[in-house]
């Protein structure tokens, strides 16, 4: 079995199963107006790593925006993502400084250790998305990667297996 | 044509464009001004009733300094010196238009929409002979998906007039822009067909757009293969916004009544009898007003909305569910005509109601749904079988090969062949709301009033009012059109600002008059005149008030018995139901991994369920699903509205809808979904 939004036992426990009363709360932070979409969005992202559709409507409908708007919004900005992400998101710099300083061996490296096939971006058991931006402003550190709001820089393909190890560690423990 | 003196044009609030002076007189922008003057600056994006989008680049204009201004969304200043055609504007026009062209889909000849779309006419208009940049290689797939419209986002120029429309005019947006750049594209949300969300099939869309990109869904073919079935009977219903719009397509004027024109060609298509919609809308003021009577009378379920409009109620259904009760229960005139033929007409002609086929010619796309819907069929038996509109039936007697403005007038055929002016004026806004008011005198004391124009109701400004004395007592009286309008009018009722008896609502501006199915490009000097043409035909009958009408009350006394019996209600009246806005599958908690079959379960987290601890029953239902070691065997979804308000907190297990439910009652859930893997079980 798997779940969609990442386990939170509280969450169950007390019924926000969907983390709604989290939505509902940003949307009360931000305020009922059409302006507060973005940064709802953003919370959104936050709590489910990716904009449920459900959700984009049910904050349309909150806000009085047409659900095709939001969708509009949705789309129109890279930061945000209508498919389940991984609980950490790796984004590989591919910039022209990265680039010259092999940022691909880099990705690929992480590519093969999470066994991700050709076209997919988020491991099965939903704890990686591997993506590629074209510039992180850190092109002094190149070649450099982010995990989820982590910046790594000076990049090998040995140094990120480390990374990733330690990673899978620290989840697999507490998943046991 | 020297250039005048400075003072002069202040004085006078002039501009000048292309050397000749112009007065400006309040237009909003520098394009009304440069019409005004006789110059047709072509545009794609810009439409009076519309915001300024300045999308499309066509109405572009030359300073007097070399700027290059979109004249849609530039302020007129008075003392501006324009050019509406030097060779930078030309050039420029050119290649935006062999750019949008370039990513269009010109198979111009299988386009219905050829011969009346506005990019053709552009393109053939500025010379625009060969485009440079190849074509789009990416074919998107149709959307065929809606009863009422097809959408081909091929032929789409991205000017967003059917965003516009749908936002501002219905209030509804349907439509949006989605991704960017090369890759925007205007669609419903989440990618979603059109019959999957709040679309309420108004057409207005359609109406707007320049290209093929939205069009009414033609079904000319199933008219055709009815006509040439021996074994059918086929007949015709003529809406009343029909007559004044039909001849446009063939070159006569808007407002120029053709019924019997459109009597004829119908016959010379093949049609065995031609009716008159009208006559079942003098049935539907009748009822109508004897309902509103008796709700007036024990001062319940008020203000009472109308329901001929079948986009209005799709919006009643999805927006407003608490308001459903108070929609009149009358059926529309399209649906009351599709009862009284396939009930009575069918056992007088000796035929079985499936051998006889009711066509529709309508000024409307939401129709089609309209007939579509399950409460209109009997033993899968549709009451109107084909609903065609005004276009639709233009087309088929352009395909015949009529030469319609030649034609003689011929008369309606017996006995729905007879109209009042009360059934004609449906065909505009107010005129249900008129033609309840010429019958409510009559149906509460019996006693017919002289009056019969009721002018205050009508009119094309968005909202008007009136307070009318009826046997003594105030109605206070609302008449609106367009859904934009009527969403602000039932904010101002549900707020206390507005207190109202009876409230008209027509979901296309001007009524049906401006029906999404009617040919041409719409605005608000076509209305008028069409408008004008209603309220003709209206003055030239001799019966102005449909209970004077001799044939309706004869059928009352043949087969529905007294207004408002048990008959006549299940003939002419009907139900509504609530309607979710957008289909979705709703968001997983559980999924199944089990490889042996599996139960669906859904928890509404709509608003009514989820203000009712339906977010509760989800916790605990996952919980006890683990516990128990089900997990496996349950897709658990989360969904935003089951339909079932009324007894929320809902749940669906397998295609049972469980109601009424609490967080303690989690038990009665997993007890259904216990039986419902047995059967499963036994079953396979």
């Amino acid at each position: 079995m798997a779940l969609a939004c990442d386990k939170q036992p509280n969450g169950v426990a007390n019924g926000d199963l969907l983390h709604l009363e989290q939505v509902n709360e940003a949307i009360e932070k931000y305020g009922r107006k059409k302006s507060s979409l973005i940064p709802i969005l953003q919370r959104v992202q936050e709590i489910y790593h990716y904009l449920p559709e459900d959700i984009l409507t049910y904050v349309g409908t909150v806000l009085e925006i047409p659900p095709a708007t939001v969708f509009g919004v949705a789309t129109f900005y890279a930061q945000f993502a209508l498919e389940p992400k991984g609980k950490y998101v790796i984004r590989v710099c591919d910039g022209t400084a990265c680039h010259v300083r092999r940022s691909m061996p880099v990705l690929k490296a992480i590519r093969d250790k999470l066994n991700l096939a050709e076209g997919m971006k988020t491991t099965r058991d939903g704890l990686f998305t591997v993506e590629t931006v074209s510039c992180l402003g850190a092109c002094g550190l190149a070649p450099v990667l982010m995990i989820n709001d982590q910046v790594h820089g000076q990049m090998t393909p040995e140094a990120i297996e480390i990374i990733l190890d330690e990673i899978m560690k620290r989840e697999g423990g507490e998943q046991a | 044509m020297g250039k005048p003196e400075n003072g002069r044009v202040d004085q006078k609030a002039t501009i000048i464009v292309d050397g000749r002076e112009v007065a400006i007189e309040g237009e909003p922008n520098l394009l009304e001004v440069i019409r005004k003057a006789g110059v047709e600056l072509p545009t794609f994006c810009y439409h009076s009733e519309l915001s300024a989008y300045g999308a499309c680049r066509q109405c572009l204009v030359e300073t007097e300094d070399g700027r290059i201004l979109a004249s849609c969304s530039t302020p007129v200043t008075p003392g501006m010196v324009i050019k509406t055609h030097t060779p930078r504007v030309q050039k420029i026009r050119r290649i935006a238009l062999e750019l949008l062209l370039a990513n269009h889909d010109r198979e111009c000849t299988t386009c219905s929409k050829s011969g009346a779309c506005k990019l053709q006419d552009l393109s053939q208009r500025y010379n625009i002979t060969d485009v440079r940049f190849g074509k789009r290689d990416e074919k998107i797939p149709l959307d065929l998906s809606s009863p009422a419209i097809v959408r081909n986002p091929n032929r789409c120029i991205l000017c967003g007039d059917c965003v516009r429309v749908c936002q501002e005019v219905q209030g509804i947006g349907v439509l949006d822009f989605a991704f960017r750049g090369a890759k925007t594209v205007v669609t419903p949300a989440f990618g979603k067909d059109m019959a999957d969300v709040e679309c309420v099939n108004c057409g207005q869309c359609v109406a707007v757009c320049p290209t093929g990109a939205l069009i009414v869904k033609s079904e000319t073919e199933k008219a055709w293969e009815a006509i040439y079935d021996d074994s059918k009977v086929v007949i015709a219903q003529i809406a009343p916004a029909v007559r004044v719009s039909i001849g446009e397509i063939f070159g006569m004027n808007p407002g120029e009544i053709s019924l019997g024109k459109l009597v004829t060609a119908l016959r010379m298509l093949g049609f065995d009898k031609v009716f008159d919609t009208s006559f079942a809308a003098d049935l539907t003021a009748i009822e109508e007003t004897a309902e509103f009577i008796g709700r007036l009378q024990n001062k319940e379920r008020l203000p009472q909305f109308t329901s001929c409009c079948p986009a209005w109620v799709t919006y009643a259904e999805q927006y407003h569910p608490e308001l459903l009760p108070n929609l009149s229960s009358c059926r529309s005139p399209q649906q009351m005509f599709g009862s009284l033929a396939k009930r009575y007409y069918a056992r007088e002609l000796g035929i079985e109601p499936k051998d006889l086929f009711v066509v529709s010619i309508m000024p409307c796309t939401a129709k089609k749904f309209e007939a579509e819907r399950p409460e209109f069929s009997n033993d899968g038996v549709r009451d109107v079988d084909l609903v065609l509109t005004t276009q639709e039936i233009g087309h088929m007697i352009k395909e015949k090969g009529i030469a319609f403005d030649e034609l003689e007038d011929d008369s309606l055929d017996m006995p729905f062949g007879f109209t009042t002016g009360a059934g004609v004026i449906f065909g505009v806004t107010g005129g249900v709301a008129e033609a309840v008011l010429r019958s409510a005198n009559y149906i509460l004391t019996g006693e017919e009033l002289p009056q019969v124009n009721f002018k205050e109701v009508r009119g094309l400004q968005g909202v008007r009012e009136a307070t009318v004395d009826v046997a003594g007592q105030e109605v206070r009286v609302c008449v609106t059109h367009t859904l934009a309008r009527a969403k602000e009018i039932i904010r101002r009722v549900q707020e206390g600002e507005a207190h109202y008896d009876i409230i008209e609502v027509m979901a296309c501006p001007g009524g049906c008059i401006g029906g999404g199915g009617q040919p041409g490009t719409q605005s608000p000097e076509l209305r008028q005149k069409r408008a004008a043409g209603i309220y003709k035909a209206d003055t030239s009958l001799q019966l102005r008030k449909a209970q004077e009408n001799p044939l309706v009350a004869a059928l009352y006394d043949k087969w529905l018995g007294d207004v408002g019996s048990d008959e006549a209600h299940e003939a002419l009246h009907t139900e509504y139901v609530q309607r979710r806005r957008i289909k979705s599958e709703g968001i997983p908690v559980l999924t199944g991994q089990s490889t042996e079959s599996k139960v669906d379960v859904e928890v509404c987290v709509g608003t009514c369920c989820y203000v009712r601890g339906s977010g509760q029953i989800l916790g605990n239902l996952a919980k006890r699903l683990e516990e128990s070691g089900y997990a496996d065997r349950v897709n658990l979804r989360a969904a935003f509205c089951l339909e079932n308000c009324a007894g929320a907190p809902s749940v669906r297990v397998g295609s049972k809808i469980l109601g009424g439910l609490s967080p303690n009652k989690t038990e009665d859930v997993m007890e259904e979904i216990m039986e419902s893997l047995k059967e499963k079980v036994g079953s396979e």
